[in-house]
Protein backbone atom coordinates (compact mmCIF):
# COMPACT_ATOMS: atom_id res chain seq x y z
CA UNK A 1 0.00 0.00 0.00
CA UNK A 2 1.51 3.88 -1.04
CA UNK A 3 -0.22 6.72 0.96
CA UNK A 4 0.08 10.11 -0.77
CA UNK A 5 1.24 13.49 1.10
CA UNK A 6 0.69 16.69 -0.71
CA UNK A 7 2.40 20.24 -0.42
CA UNK A 8 0.36 22.49 -1.79
CA UNK A 9 2.29 25.40 -0.35
CA UNK A 10 4.80 24.22 -2.85
CA UNK A 11 2.84 23.35 -5.99
CA UNK A 12 2.81 25.47 -9.06
CA UNK A 13 -0.02 24.06 -10.48
CA UNK A 14 1.60 22.26 -13.74
CA UNK A 15 -0.71 19.57 -13.72
CA UNK A 16 1.66 17.18 -14.65
CA UNK A 17 -0.04 14.68 -11.63
CA UNK A 18 -3.41 15.11 -13.10
CA UNK A 19 -2.58 13.62 -16.56
CA UNK A 20 -0.03 11.15 -15.08
CA UNK A 21 -2.69 9.67 -12.40
CA UNK A 22 -5.80 11.53 -12.87
CA UNK A 23 -8.09 8.59 -10.57
CA UNK A 24 -6.01 10.06 -7.92
CA UNK A 25 -5.25 13.77 -8.33
CA UNK A 26 -6.87 17.24 -9.11
CA UNK A 27 -6.38 20.87 -9.46
CA UNK A 28 -8.58 23.27 -8.21
CA UNK A 29 -10.35 26.18 -10.62
CA UNK A 30 -9.12 29.39 -10.09
CA UNK A 31 -5.37 28.80 -8.86
CA UNK A 32 -5.00 25.36 -10.13
CA UNK A 33 -3.26 23.85 -6.95
CA UNK A 34 -3.44 20.18 -6.12
CA UNK A 35 -6.67 18.31 -5.03
CA UNK A 36 -5.63 15.04 -3.39
CA UNK A 37 -8.85 12.62 -4.73
CA UNK A 38 -7.56 9.44 -2.68
CA UNK A 39 -5.00 9.12 0.05
CA UNK A 40 -4.52 5.68 -0.10
CA UNK A 41 -4.80 4.47 -3.74
CA UNK A 42 -5.20 1.02 -4.38
CA UNK A 43 -1.97 -0.87 -5.36
CA UNK A 44 -2.78 -1.05 -9.13
CA UNK A 45 -2.04 2.96 -9.14
CA UNK A 46 1.11 2.82 -7.37
CA UNK A 47 3.14 3.15 -10.43
CA UNK A 48 1.04 5.96 -11.85
CA UNK A 49 0.83 7.64 -8.50
CA UNK A 50 4.91 7.22 -8.43
CA UNK A 51 5.20 8.21 -11.74
CA UNK A 52 3.02 11.67 -10.46
CA UNK A 53 5.38 12.44 -7.82
CA UNK A 54 8.16 12.23 -10.19
CA UNK A 55 6.92 13.97 -13.21
CA UNK A 56 6.01 16.93 -10.38
CA UNK A 57 8.38 20.13 -11.12
CA UNK A 58 7.80 21.55 -7.46
CA UNK A 59 7.96 18.17 -5.28
CA UNK A 60 4.62 18.92 -3.90
CA UNK A 61 4.23 15.30 -3.56
CA UNK A 62 5.56 12.45 -1.61
CA UNK A 63 4.80 8.42 -1.78
CA UNK A 64 5.41 6.87 1.12
CA UNK A 65 5.20 3.20 1.49
CA UNK A 66 3.40 1.64 3.79
CA UNK B 1 24.96 -5.62 -17.63
CA UNK B 2 26.37 -5.15 -13.72
CA UNK B 3 27.21 -2.06 -14.03
CA UNK B 4 25.65 1.95 -14.36
CA UNK B 5 27.89 5.01 -13.88
CA UNK B 6 25.92 8.05 -13.76
CA UNK B 7 27.28 11.44 -13.98
CA UNK B 8 25.91 14.19 -12.28
CA UNK B 9 23.69 13.68 -9.05
CA UNK B 10 21.23 16.85 -9.55
CA UNK B 11 17.55 16.14 -11.00
CA UNK B 12 18.34 14.24 -14.01
CA UNK B 13 20.62 12.22 -12.33
CA UNK B 14 19.01 11.50 -9.34
CA UNK B 15 15.72 10.64 -11.28
CA UNK B 16 17.58 8.15 -13.23
CA UNK B 17 19.32 6.25 -10.64
CA UNK B 18 15.43 5.98 -9.06
CA UNK B 19 14.52 4.67 -12.55
CA UNK B 20 16.72 2.67 -13.32
CA UNK B 21 15.72 0.82 -9.27
CA UNK B 22 12.19 1.14 -10.02
CA UNK B 23 12.21 -0.91 -13.49
CA UNK B 24 14.37 -3.15 -12.21
CA UNK B 25 18.21 -3.27 -12.65
CA UNK B 26 19.45 -4.94 -9.72
CA UNK B 27 23.36 -4.16 -10.87
CA UNK B 28 25.94 -2.04 -9.45
CA UNK B 29 24.94 2.26 -9.43
CA UNK B 30 28.04 4.41 -9.03
CA UNK B 31 26.49 8.11 -8.75
CA UNK B 32 29.27 10.77 -9.19
CA UNK B 33 28.36 13.73 -7.19
CA UNK B 34 30.39 17.07 -8.16
CA UNK B 35 29.02 18.78 -5.76
CA UNK B 36 29.46 18.63 -1.77
CA UNK B 37 25.93 18.72 -1.43
CA UNK B 38 23.17 15.72 -1.82
CA UNK B 39 21.46 16.47 -5.15
CA UNK B 40 18.48 19.44 -4.60
CA UNK B 41 16.00 21.56 -6.46
CA UNK B 42 17.16 24.22 -8.37
CA UNK B 43 14.41 26.60 -9.06
CA UNK B 44 13.56 27.75 -5.38
CA UNK B 45 17.20 29.40 -5.34
CA UNK B 46 16.82 32.09 -7.30
CA UNK B 47 13.40 32.72 -5.02
CA UNK B 48 12.79 31.09 -1.49
CA UNK B 49 16.24 30.28 -0.77
CA UNK B 50 17.31 33.84 -1.75
CA UNK B 51 14.56 35.33 0.42
CA UNK B 52 15.25 32.76 2.86
CA UNK B 53 11.73 31.44 3.31
CA UNK B 54 13.28 28.33 2.64
CA UNK B 55 16.48 26.18 3.99
CA UNK B 56 19.11 24.39 2.81
CA UNK B 57 17.10 21.28 3.64
CA UNK B 58 14.00 21.60 2.01
CA UNK B 59 15.33 21.72 -1.23
CA UNK B 60 17.14 18.29 -0.66
CA UNK B 61 15.94 15.95 -3.79
CA UNK B 62 15.87 12.74 -1.68
CA UNK B 63 16.40 11.75 1.82
CA UNK B 64 19.34 10.71 3.44
CA UNK B 65 18.31 6.98 3.39
CA UNK B 66 17.82 6.91 -0.37
CA UNK B 67 20.91 6.19 -1.32
CA UNK B 68 21.13 3.39 1.40
CA UNK B 69 18.03 1.80 0.24
CA UNK B 70 18.18 2.04 -3.13
CA UNK B 71 21.99 0.63 -3.20
CA UNK B 72 23.31 3.56 -4.32
CA UNK B 73 27.35 4.18 -4.41
CA UNK B 74 27.19 7.64 -4.13
CA UNK B 75 30.32 9.38 -4.40
CA UNK B 76 30.20 12.49 -3.60
CA UNK B 77 32.62 15.33 -3.96
CA UNK B 78 33.96 13.41 -7.13
CA UNK B 79 34.70 14.41 -10.47
CA UNK B 80 34.77 12.62 -13.94
CA UNK B 81 37.70 13.56 -15.89
CA UNK B 82 37.87 11.83 -18.94
CA UNK B 83 35.65 9.05 -20.96
CA UNK B 84 37.23 5.94 -22.84
CA UNK B 85 34.35 4.43 -25.16
CA UNK B 86 36.91 1.61 -26.47
CA UNK B 87 38.05 0.64 -22.71
CA UNK B 88 33.99 1.71 -21.53
CA UNK B 89 35.91 2.98 -18.74
CA UNK B 90 35.78 6.64 -17.02
CA UNK B 91 38.64 8.56 -14.95
CA UNK B 92 37.84 10.42 -11.83
CA UNK B 93 39.16 13.29 -10.28
CA UNK B 94 40.72 11.05 -7.54
CA UNK B 95 42.63 8.94 -10.29
CA UNK B 96 40.25 5.79 -10.20
CA UNK B 97 39.37 4.66 -13.46
CA UNK B 98 35.74 2.75 -13.32
CA UNK B 99 34.52 0.20 -15.63
CA UNK B 100 30.87 0.39 -16.51
CA UNK B 101 28.23 -1.50 -18.71
CA UNK B 102 25.97 2.17 -19.01
CA UNK B 103 26.71 5.10 -19.06
CA UNK B 104 24.47 7.91 -18.27
CA UNK B 105 26.03 11.76 -18.59
CA UNK B 106 23.96 14.21 -16.77
CA UNK B 107 26.70 16.74 -15.92
CA UNK B 108 24.29 19.99 -16.40
CA UNK B 109 25.39 23.22 -17.02
CA UNK B 110 27.71 26.04 -15.05
CA UNK B 111 26.86 29.99 -15.44
CA UNK B 112 28.72 31.67 -18.35
CA UNK B 113 30.45 34.88 -17.20
CA UNK B 114 30.75 37.92 -18.88
CA UNK B 115 33.73 38.74 -20.86
CA UNK B 116 36.78 39.73 -18.63
CA UNK B 117 34.93 39.26 -15.63
CA UNK B 118 36.99 39.98 -12.64
CA UNK B 119 37.21 37.62 -9.47
CA UNK B 120 35.81 40.25 -6.85
CA UNK B 121 34.36 40.12 -3.50
CA UNK B 122 30.49 41.30 -4.45
CA UNK B 123 30.94 39.99 -8.01
CA UNK B 124 28.09 36.56 -8.28
CA UNK B 125 26.79 34.03 -10.30
CA UNK B 126 23.89 31.89 -9.50
CA UNK B 127 23.56 28.18 -10.44
CA UNK B 128 24.31 25.81 -6.73
CA UNK B 129 23.21 26.37 -3.08
CA UNK B 130 26.49 27.91 -2.48
CA UNK B 131 26.25 30.25 -4.78
CA UNK B 132 22.38 31.38 -3.59
CA UNK B 133 23.85 31.27 -0.05
CA UNK B 134 26.99 33.60 -0.39
CA UNK B 135 24.48 35.74 -2.89
CA UNK B 136 22.26 36.15 0.26
CA UNK B 137 24.95 36.48 2.93
CA UNK B 138 25.46 39.91 0.56
CA UNK B 139 21.99 40.90 0.05
CA UNK B 140 21.40 40.69 3.73
CA UNK B 141 24.54 43.05 4.64
CA UNK B 142 23.09 45.71 1.95
CA UNK B 143 19.57 45.13 3.85
CA UNK B 144 21.11 46.19 7.09
CA UNK B 145 23.04 48.71 6.06
CA UNK B 146 19.93 50.70 4.39
CA UNK B 147 17.84 50.10 8.25
CA UNK B 148 20.99 51.41 9.99
CA UNK B 149 21.31 54.51 7.36
CA UNK B 150 17.45 55.07 7.97
CA UNK B 151 18.73 55.59 11.66
CA UNK B 152 21.55 58.02 10.52
CA UNK B 153 24.64 55.66 11.39
CA UNK B 154 25.73 54.63 8.17
CA UNK B 155 25.77 56.30 4.53
CA UNK B 156 22.92 53.90 3.33
CA UNK B 157 22.53 51.07 0.80
CA UNK B 158 23.74 50.24 -2.35
CA UNK B 159 21.77 48.84 -5.32
CA UNK B 160 22.49 45.76 -6.59
CA UNK B 161 23.29 45.45 -10.26
CA UNK B 162 21.60 42.16 -12.41
CA UNK B 163 23.49 42.07 -15.39
CA UNK B 164 20.99 39.64 -18.12
CA UNK B 165 16.92 39.92 -17.45
CA UNK B 166 16.75 36.02 -18.58
CA UNK B 167 14.38 33.88 -16.39
CA UNK B 168 17.42 34.40 -13.93
CA UNK B 169 17.34 37.90 -13.81
CA UNK B 170 14.28 38.51 -13.58
CA UNK B 171 13.70 35.99 -10.71
CA UNK B 172 16.70 37.60 -8.69
CA UNK B 173 15.31 40.80 -9.48
CA UNK B 174 12.02 40.48 -8.27
CA UNK B 175 13.24 38.04 -4.70
CA UNK B 176 15.96 41.21 -3.77
CA UNK B 177 12.96 43.78 -4.75
CA UNK B 178 10.70 41.98 -2.20
CA UNK B 179 13.76 41.66 0.34
CA UNK B 180 13.14 45.45 -0.06
CA UNK B 181 16.77 46.31 -1.97
CA UNK B 182 16.90 48.82 -4.96
CA UNK B 183 17.61 46.99 -7.97
CA UNK B 184 19.18 47.89 -11.07
CA UNK B 185 18.19 45.38 -13.99
CA UNK B 186 20.78 45.25 -17.47
CA UNK B 187 20.10 43.59 -20.24
CA UNK B 188 21.36 44.47 -24.05
CA UNK B 189 18.01 43.64 -25.77
CA UNK B 190 14.73 46.26 -26.54
CA UNK B 191 12.57 43.80 -25.02
CA UNK B 192 14.27 41.15 -22.79
CA UNK B 193 12.03 38.01 -22.18
CA UNK B 194 10.10 38.11 -25.29
CA UNK B 195 12.30 34.89 -27.12
CA UNK B 196 11.30 32.80 -23.96
CA UNK B 197 7.68 34.15 -23.33
CA UNK B 198 6.33 36.22 -26.55
CA UNK B 199 6.55 40.15 -26.68
CA UNK B 200 2.90 40.56 -25.42
CA UNK B 201 3.58 38.80 -22.04
CA UNK B 202 7.49 40.12 -22.18
CA UNK B 203 6.26 43.55 -22.27
CA UNK B 204 3.76 42.80 -19.52
CA UNK B 205 7.01 41.38 -17.57
CA UNK B 206 9.06 44.07 -17.64
CA UNK B 207 6.01 46.66 -16.63
CA UNK B 208 5.60 44.58 -13.81
CA UNK B 209 9.14 45.30 -12.70
CA UNK B 210 9.44 48.90 -13.16
CA UNK B 211 5.83 48.88 -11.57
CA UNK B 212 7.65 47.38 -8.76
CA UNK B 213 10.26 49.70 -8.64
CA UNK B 214 12.87 48.07 -10.37
CA UNK B 215 15.21 50.13 -12.34
CA UNK B 216 15.36 48.27 -16.07
CA UNK B 217 18.06 49.42 -18.28
CA UNK B 218 17.23 48.02 -21.69
CA UNK B 219 19.82 48.07 -24.81
CA UNK B 220 22.52 48.61 -22.29
CA UNK B 221 25.56 46.33 -20.99
CA UNK B 222 28.53 46.35 -18.71
CA UNK B 223 31.68 47.55 -19.97
CA UNK B 224 33.65 47.65 -16.56
CA UNK B 225 34.02 46.55 -12.94
CA UNK B 226 35.14 49.13 -10.41
CA UNK B 227 37.29 47.96 -7.00
CA UNK B 228 38.13 49.05 -3.87
CA UNK B 229 40.87 46.23 -2.42
CA UNK B 230 39.05 43.03 -3.91
CA UNK B 231 35.83 44.21 -3.11
CA UNK B 232 33.60 45.15 -5.63
CA UNK B 233 32.55 49.52 -5.50
CA UNK B 234 31.10 50.10 -8.82
CA UNK B 235 30.38 49.27 -12.66
CA UNK B 236 30.26 51.40 -16.02
CA UNK B 237 27.56 50.61 -18.37
CA UNK B 238 28.51 50.99 -22.55
CA UNK B 239 26.98 54.27 -22.33
CA UNK B 240 29.68 55.84 -19.54
CA UNK B 241 26.95 55.31 -16.74
CA UNK B 242 28.79 55.11 -13.56
CA UNK B 243 26.70 52.72 -10.56
CA UNK B 244 27.99 53.05 -7.69
CA UNK B 245 27.27 49.42 -6.00
CA UNK B 246 28.72 46.30 -3.78
CA UNK B 247 27.13 43.41 -5.91
CA UNK B 248 26.37 42.54 -9.31
CA UNK B 249 24.66 39.16 -10.10
CA UNK B 250 25.50 38.35 -13.85
CA UNK B 251 22.95 36.00 -15.17
CA UNK B 252 23.81 35.64 -18.87
CA UNK B 253 23.52 31.98 -19.65
CA UNK B 254 25.38 29.24 -19.27
CA UNK B 255 27.57 26.59 -20.44
CA UNK B 256 27.83 23.10 -20.56
CA UNK B 257 29.70 20.39 -18.92
CA UNK B 258 31.06 18.66 -21.37
CA UNK B 259 35.03 19.46 -21.54
CA UNK B 260 35.68 15.70 -19.64
CA UNK B 261 34.10 14.50 -22.83
CA UNK B 262 35.76 16.36 -25.39
CA UNK B 263 38.35 13.75 -26.54
CA UNK B 264 36.05 10.75 -26.00
CA UNK B 265 34.49 10.57 -29.33
CA UNK B 266 31.27 11.31 -27.79
CA UNK B 267 29.79 13.99 -30.30
CA UNK B 268 29.49 17.38 -28.52
CA UNK B 269 27.84 20.63 -30.32
CA UNK B 270 25.89 22.98 -28.18
CA UNK B 271 25.52 19.81 -25.00
CA UNK B 272 26.07 15.69 -25.50
CA UNK B 273 24.82 15.24 -28.99
CA UNK B 274 21.92 12.13 -28.75
CA UNK B 275 19.62 10.77 -30.96
CA UNK B 276 15.95 10.36 -30.12
CA UNK B 277 16.45 7.57 -28.03
CA UNK B 278 18.71 9.96 -25.65
CA UNK B 279 21.60 7.53 -27.16
CA UNK B 280 25.23 9.56 -27.58
CA UNK B 281 27.01 6.26 -28.06
CA UNK B 282 26.32 2.55 -27.86
CA UNK B 283 25.45 1.96 -23.57
CA UNK B 284 26.17 5.88 -23.55
CA UNK B 285 23.32 8.22 -22.62
CA UNK B 286 22.58 11.88 -21.29
CA UNK B 287 19.83 13.73 -19.68
CA UNK B 288 19.29 17.11 -18.57
CA UNK B 289 20.57 20.49 -19.22
CA UNK B 290 23.47 18.75 -21.08
CA UNK B 291 21.66 16.20 -23.37
CA UNK B 292 20.86 17.31 -27.08
CA UNK B 293 18.61 15.32 -28.20
CA UNK B 294 16.51 14.60 -31.88
CA UNK B 295 13.24 15.58 -31.00
CA UNK B 296 11.21 12.75 -32.79
CA UNK B 297 8.24 14.77 -34.14
CA UNK B 298 9.57 18.08 -34.59
CA UNK B 299 12.76 16.67 -36.76
CA UNK B 300 14.99 19.03 -34.94
CA UNK B 301 18.13 18.62 -32.32
CA UNK B 302 17.32 20.71 -29.23
CA UNK B 303 18.23 21.16 -25.60
CA UNK B 304 16.42 22.29 -23.00
CA UNK B 305 17.22 24.15 -19.86
CA UNK B 306 13.93 23.40 -18.03
CA UNK B 307 13.31 21.16 -14.68
CA UNK B 308 10.19 19.25 -15.47
CA UNK B 309 12.45 18.12 -18.98
CA UNK B 310 15.33 16.52 -16.60
CA UNK B 311 12.98 14.32 -14.68
CA UNK B 312 11.05 13.23 -17.77
CA UNK B 313 14.29 12.74 -20.08
CA UNK B 314 16.05 10.95 -17.31
CA UNK B 315 13.28 9.05 -16.95
CA UNK B 316 13.11 7.79 -20.53
CA UNK B 317 17.36 7.67 -20.93
CA UNK B 318 17.30 5.17 -18.08
CA UNK B 319 14.08 3.14 -19.32
CA UNK B 320 16.19 2.99 -22.76
CA UNK B 321 19.36 2.14 -21.24
CA UNK B 322 17.84 -1.46 -20.16
CA UNK B 323 16.19 -1.70 -23.56
CA UNK B 324 13.05 0.07 -23.88
CA UNK B 325 13.74 1.63 -26.92
CA UNK B 326 10.84 4.34 -26.92
CA UNK B 327 11.58 7.42 -28.64
CA UNK B 328 11.87 10.32 -26.54
CA UNK B 329 8.82 12.81 -27.36
CA UNK B 330 7.92 15.53 -24.92
CA UNK B 331 6.11 18.58 -24.62
CA UNK B 332 8.32 21.38 -23.09
CA UNK B 333 7.10 23.34 -20.24
CA UNK B 334 8.67 25.81 -17.89
CA UNK B 335 7.25 28.32 -15.36
CA UNK B 336 8.68 31.16 -13.91
CA UNK B 337 7.68 32.70 -10.64
CA UNK B 338 7.72 36.75 -9.62
CA UNK B 339 6.26 38.98 -7.33
CA UNK B 340 2.57 37.90 -7.49
CA UNK B 341 2.69 36.17 -10.90
CA UNK B 342 3.10 32.77 -12.18
CA UNK B 343 3.68 32.56 -16.27
CA UNK B 344 3.83 28.78 -17.41
CA UNK B 345 4.27 27.97 -21.44
CA UNK B 346 3.53 24.84 -22.84
CA UNK B 347 5.17 23.85 -26.21
CA UNK B 348 7.96 26.23 -27.47
CA UNK B 349 7.00 29.70 -28.81
CA UNK B 350 8.37 30.39 -32.14
CA UNK B 351 10.44 33.55 -33.15
CA UNK B 352 7.12 34.43 -35.38
CA UNK B 353 4.39 33.97 -34.54
CA UNK B 354 0.49 34.87 -34.04
CA UNK B 355 -1.25 35.29 -30.75
CA UNK B 356 -4.92 34.74 -29.81
CA UNK B 357 -6.08 35.02 -26.40
CA UNK B 358 -7.67 31.91 -25.27
CA UNK B 359 -9.18 33.29 -21.92
CA UNK B 360 -9.24 36.87 -20.14
CA UNK B 361 -8.09 40.11 -21.68
CA UNK B 362 -4.12 41.29 -22.08
CA UNK B 363 -2.86 43.41 -19.16
CA UNK B 364 -5.97 41.41 -16.94
CA UNK B 365 -4.32 39.56 -13.81
CA UNK B 366 -5.41 36.24 -15.47
CA UNK B 367 -5.44 35.54 -18.91
CA UNK B 368 -3.95 32.56 -21.40
CA UNK B 369 -2.87 32.56 -25.02
CA UNK B 370 -1.58 30.32 -28.03
CA UNK B 371 0.65 31.06 -30.13
CA UNK B 372 0.79 29.63 -33.82
CA UNK B 373 3.07 29.48 -37.09
CA UNK B 374 1.77 28.57 -40.41
CA UNK B 375 -1.74 27.56 -38.93
CA UNK B 376 -0.39 25.36 -36.29
CA UNK B 377 -0.42 25.72 -32.44
CA UNK B 378 3.19 25.57 -31.44
CA UNK B 379 2.66 27.23 -28.07
CA UNK B 380 0.64 28.00 -25.18
CA UNK B 381 0.86 30.34 -22.34
CA UNK B 382 -0.71 31.74 -19.29
CA UNK B 383 -0.24 34.76 -17.08
CA UNK B 384 -1.24 33.43 -13.67
CA UNK B 385 -3.43 30.60 -15.19
CA UNK B 386 -4.17 27.99 -12.45
CA UNK B 387 -5.54 24.56 -13.93
CA UNK B 388 -6.45 26.26 -17.47
CA UNK B 389 -2.55 26.14 -18.56
CA UNK B 390 -2.81 22.20 -18.35
CA UNK B 391 -6.52 22.22 -19.83
CA UNK B 392 -5.10 24.06 -22.65
CA UNK B 393 -2.15 22.37 -23.45
CA UNK B 394 -3.67 19.48 -25.63
CA UNK B 395 -3.92 22.36 -28.17
CA UNK B 396 0.00 22.37 -28.72
CA UNK B 397 0.11 20.83 -32.54
CA UNK B 398 -3.27 21.05 -33.40
CA UNK B 399 -4.40 23.46 -36.36
CA UNK B 400 -5.47 27.22 -35.35
CA UNK B 401 -7.82 28.62 -38.22
CA UNK B 402 -7.89 32.37 -38.87
CA UNK B 403 -6.96 33.30 -35.56
CA UNK B 404 -9.33 31.02 -33.78
CA UNK B 405 -7.44 28.26 -32.06
CA UNK B 406 -9.76 25.52 -33.09
CA UNK B 407 -10.83 23.53 -30.03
Amino acid sequence: MIKIHIYEHKCVGAGQCVMASPEVFDQSQDDGIVILLQQHPPDELARSVRNAAKLCPALAIKVEET
Amino acid sequence: MNRIVVVGASLAGLTAVETLREEGFDGELVLINGETHNGYDRPPLSKKVLSGVMNESEVMLKSSDFFVTKRIDHRIATYATALDLNARTIALGSGEVLAFDGLLVATGLRPRPLPRQPVLRGVHMLRTLDDAIALRADMMKEKVLKATAYAGTTSGSLAIVIVGAGFLGCEVAATARQMGLQVILVDPLELPMARQVGRELAGALVRKHMHQGVDVRCRRSVSSFQENKGQLSGVTLDDGTQIPTRIVVVTIGSLTNTEWLQSSGVPLDNGVVCDSFCRAAPGVYAAGDVASWLHPRLGVQMRLEHRMHATQQAMAAARNMLGADIAFDSLPYFWTDFYDTRIQVYGRIPAEYEMTVLSGHLGESNYTAAFSRGGIVEAVAGWNAGRDIHKISILVGKPALKGVVDV
